[in-house]
């Protein structure tokens, strides 16, 4: 009853099934694909994290739960379902990052942004605690240096405040503002890493932009940890890189005030 | 396949972001070959979990590049293949039901018009029978008649030459004819 070409109908008929629909979601769980959120405590008070695996998706901030589902809309373009706590590993990690101990164990996934836009954070994330660098100088370091308007809007929508550090980026003319928690946050951030950001806007408003050494005829951001060393008798300021190299000074390979 | 090169580019791009769709393309046939090689719908099930689970990470140890040039459909059916062997090995010493947790089984046939009834029975007997082939064999009809695979593409997920996968898929099919016509002559298959 099944031979010839009903043998082979048959045998394509048991091709026909599908798979159970716990399948897909069992996988994506087992690699830790599956997106989620959970909050995190931070000084700056309590923020969720959106996260797949052991991976960052986005770090934002909400009055309540409920309020969580919909920033994430905005920020992703989807919704993430809240989950009671973060992975292990990822908590731990993340608790390194926001107490001060650096991203490198942070893992992230940036998988919905432009190729720009991910050089902008990367190149963010270069910028060590307790210095401060331009739009500017972020977008001359990637190679676009006419592209600062597009830097300041690429670091606006940074995904992962505090762990890519866009509260380090300021603009040419010193004034801290346009951040995503707002400008008292970005100058308190900045505080506990040691930038004094009144200190920092006053001498940006007098047109200081670059401070040099006059014994080793070097100069650097402000907040170059190399500038920070130069004692006051030997410190000499500069209000372009024209000026600097006018006055015979290079530019600090450390933080690169100029190509 | 187009749509499968496109496929293995998107993976190659950002593999988290885009292996949902991955498991999403493959997952019916992957269920479907693991169930016809063991017959067991949660060991299928299983089985296929492992070979996606698998199959992502050797791709997250792969160049963007290999992963382009990947021909996913053979290389997932292989890994699916390989993870039924284990599975197999695995296993513990088998003991079935002679009915209930076979999928072909569970369905209530008294209320179903005898047409679909005889062709759901049909469907179980062969399945019975396509497990019961002989191991060279059996992997080769799956994925030529069930699957509906070329033989460039079954040699290179046997890691067969063609001629050898040719040959088996055809013998396969003589073992299940001759298997069906001594049952025909006993009243069963």
């Amino acid at each position: 009853m099944m031979n010839g070409p009903s043998l082979l109908r048959d045998l394509r008929d048991l091709g026909a099934v599908r798979a159970p629909a716990t399948l897909a979601p069992t996988v994506l769980t087992r690699l830790g694909l599956v997106e989620a959120c959970a909050a995190v405590e931070t000084t700056i008070g309590r923020l969720w994290v959106a996260f797949r695996g052991n991976s960052v998706i986005a770090l934002r901030k909400a009055a309540s739960a409920r309020a969580v589902e919909a920033e994430f809309r905005r920020a992703l373009g989807r919704s993430v379902p809240v989950v009671p706590e973060l992975p292990a590993r990822l908590a731990a990690s993340l608790q390194a990052a926001l107490g001060g101990g650096g991203t490198s164990g942070v893992r992230f996934d940036l998988g919905g942004l432009s190729e720009f836009e991910r050089a902008v954070l990367k190149k963010a994330l270069e910028v060590p605690a307790g210095q401060v660098r331009s739009y500017a100088w972020v977008a001359r370091e990637i190679g676009r240096p006419a592209a600062v308007r597009a830097v300041g809007s690429a670091l606006g929508r940074n995904p992962v405040p505090l762990l890519i550090p866009c509260h380090r980026i300021v603009r040419s003319d010193g004034r801290i503002s346009d951040y995503i928690f707002g400008n008292a946050t970005k100058r308190a951030l900045l505080a506990a890493e040691g930038v004094d950001a009144d200190a920092l806007e006053r001498s940006a408003r007098d047109g200081v932009r670059y401070i040099g050494s006059d014994t080793t005829h070097i100069y650097c951001f402000p907040t170059c940890r190399a500038a920070r060393r130069i004692t006051d008798r030997h410190r000499v300021p500069f209000r372009s890189e024209r000026q600097a190299a006018g006055a015979g000074y290079r530019p600090c390979r450390i933080c690169r005030p100029a190509a | 396949m187009r749509n499968e090169s496109r496929l293995a580019a998107a993976l190659a791009d950002d593999l988290p972001g885009n292996f949902e769709r991955a498991v999403l393309t493959f997952q019916d046939r992957l269920f479907a070959f693991s169930l016809r090689l063991i017959r067991s719908a949660p060991d299928a099930e299983e089985i296929t979990q492992d070979a996606f689970v698998r199959a992502y990470r050797a791709l997250e140890g792969y160049s963007p590049e290999r992963r382009r040039s990947l021909a996913l459909r053979p290389w997932l059916y292989r890994i699916a293949l390989n993870a039924s062997r284990n599975h197999v090995r695995r296993r513990r010493p088998l003991i079935v039901p002679l009915d209930g947790d076979r999928p072909e089984m569970a369905a209530d046939a008294g209320s179903r018009p005898p047409a679909l009834v005889e062709r759901a029975e049909r469907r179980r007997d062969l399945a019975a029978l396509v497990e019961q082939l002989p191991e060279r064999y059996r992997a080769a009809i799956i994925l030529r008649h069930v699957e509906g695979l070329g033989y460039a593409e079954i040699a290179a997920i046997l890691g067969q030459p063609v001629g050898t996968a040719k040959a088996n898929a055809h013998r396969g099919l003589l073992w299940l004819r001759r298997r069906l016509e001594a049952g025909d002559k006993e009243g069963r298959p």
